[in-house]
């Protein structure tokens, strides 16, 4: 029957379920821009992942135990897992993964500036762990009720993951901090370097976030980038505190009349900065993505040809 | 120099427990290379799969040579000449069909060794080849269809296949060796190579690949004698380890 009624009446019948915070399914009509902000989410999500393996593949091959090489190992495969989900999840939009991967590679898509930051040390693991994962799991428990079913149901099994590795990474650093001095010093470097980065995932400040007020409208969004920022941080400071490690700011404490800590500003230039390609790792990331589609290319012709040649062999049998 | 039983099967017991490490830290290089990001995942879950079968082979060791040594000991606190893997599992990557060639051959083998040590007369190890067998049946099978897709896909893969084989060929002979050690400890690993080979020609025949003919025979990875680039592999692995003795992690 849905064949039969007016753009009118499919947006009054979308715009229904949305605000009874039912899910809109794949086949359900959707406003095109709809459909195309949920294809820029998912996908930067997806590369976000993707792109994620490297900071911390970076030191697999150096762990300083096997049991934290097999826990690392688990995790960037777990990403890898993540990533293919989500274009998964963007692909019931009707867009191809290999698409999702040329607009990565040519620019017009992003993945979270996060990872253009370089893992100097063991302890970064350890801090993206705690810290970036921490603030992923944030911004992403509120997208198991997002409007749009597939990818509602897939941050469901990545924040389940996502929570796993940041108890992961927390306990990692809580083993430097109780070890050797040389341990205790990684473990703070490292803390220094990723906390103003970690609060930057958040977003610009409301004041000038572009996405967040039609998103909020279509239920992708239940939150605003300042109010996730403060919960994160409120939810972190006691954590530093038992972890032994302080955080780089001088003007964070407790708010006894907000009930909430009270901390500086990011340094938003840095942020577009990085946003536009001029962090440290920008370039590093894409060419590593790049080389690696690129070197496979082979593989995955053969494996087309050899799936061709039995699909016509099994067809004329 | 005659091997006492008892020493013999530590020794054993050793030997496949740097095979596990190695093999599993070269796969552990291809994380955000591999082809594809299924592929990823599955080189990833080959290589966890082997670090856990090294990992109780390593408790095994350390109780069998009275040595009562951590797992992190033997893999980062020993020198390249006291690591007594085999030469084929620490060869390099190089493409992904070198990479597949390599485990086509070394899983093929580890799974009849695997098979032969249920019967182990040490119950720990037959109960660690028991659950490894498992593990090692899916090694060989994604070697085994990756094998068919690069042999009987494209002229290039087919190329690429058949020079990986020719490269790494040589180190199966390895694989087969006989000494005091297994005589006295383990599976004898000649006893290994017909069925070995019964299954690597299936898989190359229908692969439309060439068996490669024996040409030189390189060894000594089982008395600690390796090639050039597994000391560059040590040096990173065991690298921060070894900067901070004592810490623990």
């Amino acid at each position: 029957m849905a064949a039969s009624l007016s753009t009118e009446g499919l947006q009054q019948e979308f715009d229904r379920l949305v605000a009874d915070d039912q899910r809109i399914e794949p086949r359900d009509w959707m406003p095109d821009d709809y459909r195309k902000t949920l294809v820029r989410q998912i996908a930067q999500h997806a590369h976000s992942e993707i792109i994620g393996m490297q900071p911390e593949g970076n030191w697999i091959t150096r762990a300083p135990s096997l049991r934290r090489k097999a826990i690392l190992m688990a995790k960037v495969q777990d990403e890898a897992g993540h990533g293919l989900y989500l274009y998964c999840a963007a692909e019931t939009l009707g867009v191809d993964r290999g698409e999702l991967i040329d607009l990565l590679h040519s620019g017009r898509q992003k993945y979270s500036s996060i990872f253009n930051y370089p893992t100097l040390t063991w302890a970064d693991v350890g801090a993206i762990g705690w810290l970036v994962d921490g603030a992923a799991i944030t911004n992403q428990i509120p997208l198991c009720r997002c409007s749009y079913g597939p990818y509602a149901r897939a941050m469901v099994r990545v924040c389940k993951e996502e929570s796993f590795h940041q108890r992961q990474g927390y306990e990692l650093l809580y083993a430097l901090t109780h070890g050797t001095d040389a341990q205790r010093a990684m473990a703070q470097d490292a803390v220094n370097r990723w906390w103003w980065p970690s609060l930057m995932m958040f977003g610009p400040p409301d004041t000038e976030s572009t996405h967040t007020a039609q998103s909020m409208a279509w239920r992708i969004k239940r939150f605003s980038n300042d109010e996730l920022r403060q919960r994160f941080v409120d939810m972190t400071v006691p954590q530093a505190e038992v972890l032994g490690v302080t955080l780089p700011d001088p003007v964070l404490r407790w708010n006894e009349d907000r009930r909430h800590y009270d901390f500086g500003e990011c340094d938003w230039d840095e942020l577009r900065r990085v946003v536009s390609g001029e962090g440290p790792c920008n370039r590093q990331r894409m060419e590593h993505h790049i080389a690696a589609h690129d070197e496979g290319a082979w593989v995955r012709e053969a494996a087309a040809a050899y799936a061709a040649k039995h699909a016509a062999v099994d067809a004329a049998a | 120099m005659s091997v006492a039983a008892h020493d013999g099967i530590a020794v054993f017991t050793l030997r496949l427990a740097d095979d596990c490490l190695v093999l599993s830290h070269r796969l552990a290089q291809w994380s955000s290379r591999a082809p594809t990001l299924e592929e990823d995942v599955a080189l990833t879950n080959i290589a966890l799969d082997l670090l856990g079968q090294g990992r109780s082979l390593y408790a095994l060791a350390a109780g069998l040579d009275g040595s009562g040594r951590s797992e992190d000991e033997y893999a980062y606190g020993r020198d390249e000449r006291q690591f007594l893997n085999c030469q084929l599992v620490e060869q390099e990557n190089g493409d992904f069909a070198q990479t597949v060639a390599r485990q086509l051959l070394y899983s093929t083998f580890q799974q009849h060794l695997w098979s032969a040590l249920e019967a182990s007369r040490d119950e720990t190890l037959a109960a660690i080849a028991a659950k490894a067998l498992t593990e090692v049946r899916y090694h060989v099978d994604h070697a085994t269809r990756w094998t068919l897709r690069l042999g009987d896909g494209t002229v290039e893969s087919h190329e690429r296949m058949q020079a990986a084989l020719e490269r790494l060929w040589p180190y199966t002979a390895e694989l087969f060796e006989d000494d005091d050690v297994v005589a006295n400890g383990g599976v004898e690993p000649r006893l290994l190579r017909a069925a070995w080979e019964a299954d690597i020609d299936a898989v190359l025949t229908e692969a439309t690949l060439q068996r490669p003919e024996p040409a030189w025979a390189p060894s000594g990875g089982r008395r600690g004698i390796h090639t050039e680039s597994f000391g560059y592999m040590l040096a990173e692995m065991q690298h921060l380890h070894r900067c901070h003795p004592g810490a623990t992690w």
